[in-house]
């Protein structure tokens, strides 16, 4: 599948056409409000808050911001920045509460420090990776967002973007340019190997009483496997169901029900499925 | 924009970030206009320690509103349900729709157009310190 990111920048890929389209998607309105759901469980909110929507195009996360109901700590205040005209246009017809910014989050975020209580971005900041024009760098617009970002939000602050990257280079590119900006940050992968994988990156900055990092947020969640690869290299990164390590019984059942699935033929599972055999002499 | 949204934009401009003439923005020919929204008290009382008075003083000078008191209100004046009122009208109900934001410092407009700032920067502004 072509990615749009690999096409044009983001302020000519989201013209009039396009925005609207992708607005009026009920496939992709769906798996934006399901992605923006679980940045809002990951934020943990627990007050009417201030928040920032990096790339927030045509508003579709902003509402869910300020749909929250008050017995969940809502509605939220929210102020969306875009890079693309298109995009905003589409938002001012929709009505949405959030106030909008034209702006370009690899120019920085323009905002005093320690304004907002968390910020959410629901696939944007890929488009960081994509240099187009031959004066700008990629990691550099990485640093400046990430920075501005960092510098913007209150101590104890937290920021959920959730990204595509095109493969493992962005990824780590955008991981370690989150963490020189002096962010706490981790990845938190729903669905991995699947094609409905989803990333989040996960941000903190200093203090709000928690262990500091994605291992405190995700503490208190079911079915969140912790990998944390800090003992072996920098970076963290977790993830949730994770594919078992190769040859061992959870990856073999995997495997076995996968071949299933497709209508191979399977042996039977028993107690000696993935069993390690006795020690050879 | 929304007035709450001003107090806390500064000048995008890297050579600014030092500069304390870069905070607050300055509105000129502004256009207001007055959008109904929920009132929270909670909302309020949260964002309030956050907001620079002075800043918000001059801003409301500029859009003419004088009547704001000269310091913030603390303590027993945030159980006050009219004055939170007032600071939700001015901070969240009242957006500028058209106009332009200036910086004091360089001297850079942020154009507004229908509720929405511009501040995509030139890239020579942009992109001043790439290393």
């Amino acid at each position: 599948m072509s990615r749009p990111e690999d096409l044009l920048p983001p302020d000519l890929f989201y013209d009039d056409n396009e925005s609207r389209k992708y607005t009026t998607s009920s496939r992709i309105c769906n798996i934006q409000s399901d992605m923006t759901y679980r940045a809002l469980e990951l934020l943990d909110l627990r007050s009417p808050s201030l928040i920032l929507d990096v790339g927030c195009g045509s508003g579709l996360s902003g509402e869910i911001l300020s749909d929250v109901p008050s017995h969940q700590g809502g509605p939220h205040t929210w102020v969306g920045m875009d890079i693309s005209p298109s995009m905003l246009d589409v938002a001012l017809q929709r009505e949405v509460e959030g106030d909008l910014l034209l702006a370009d989050i690899g120019q920085g975020v323009p905002f005093r420090p320690g304004s907002f209580d968390a910020a959410i971005s629901i696939s944007a900041i890929q488009w960081l990776c994509n240099a187009e024009t031959s004066d700008v760098r990629p990691e550099a617009r990485l640093r400046r967002f990430f920075e501005g970002l960092y510098a913007c939000l209150r101590r104890g602050g937290r920021a959920v973007c959730q990204f595509y990257p095109k493969n493992d280079v962005q990824r780590n590119m955008i991981n370690g340019a989150a963490v020189k900006a002096g962010f706490g940050a981790g990845i938190l992968e729903d669905d991995p190997g699947t094609k409905n994988s989803k990333l989040y990156l996960v941000l903190t900055v200093g203090g709000g009483g928690l262990k500091g990092d994605i291992t405190g947020i995700v503490d208190g969640m079911s079915n969140v496997d912790v990998l944390d690869a800090r003992k072996k290299a920098m970076g963290l990164c977790e993830s949730r169901a994770n594919p078992a390590r190769k040859g061992d019984r959870a990856w073999i059942m995997r495997k076995k029900e996968q071949m299933a699935s497709k209508g191979k033929v399977v042996k039977p599972n028993s107690k000696y499925t993935g069993r390690r055999r006795r020690p050879a002499f | 924009m929304k007035v709450l949204t001003s107090n806390f934009t500064a000048c995008a401009v890297k050579t600014c970030k030092t500069s304390s003439a870069s905070f607050p923005l300055h509105f000129r020919n502004a256009e207001l206009e007055l959008q109904e929204l929920d009132f929270q008290p909670e909302f309020i009382r949260n964002i309030l320690p956050r907001i620079d008075w002075n800043a918000l003083h001059m801003t409301a000078n500029e859009l003419g509103f004088p009547k704001l008191p000269e310091s913030k209100p603390e303590g027993d004046m945030l159980n006050d349900e009219q004055t939170l009122k007032d600071l939700h009208r001015l901070l969240l109900e009242t957006h500028v729709t058209e106009g332009k934001l200036v910086c004091e410092n360089c001297g850079h407009e942020y154009m507004i157009k229908e509720g929405i700032a511009n501040f995509l920067l030139p890239s020579h502004l942009a992109m001043a310190d790439v290393l």
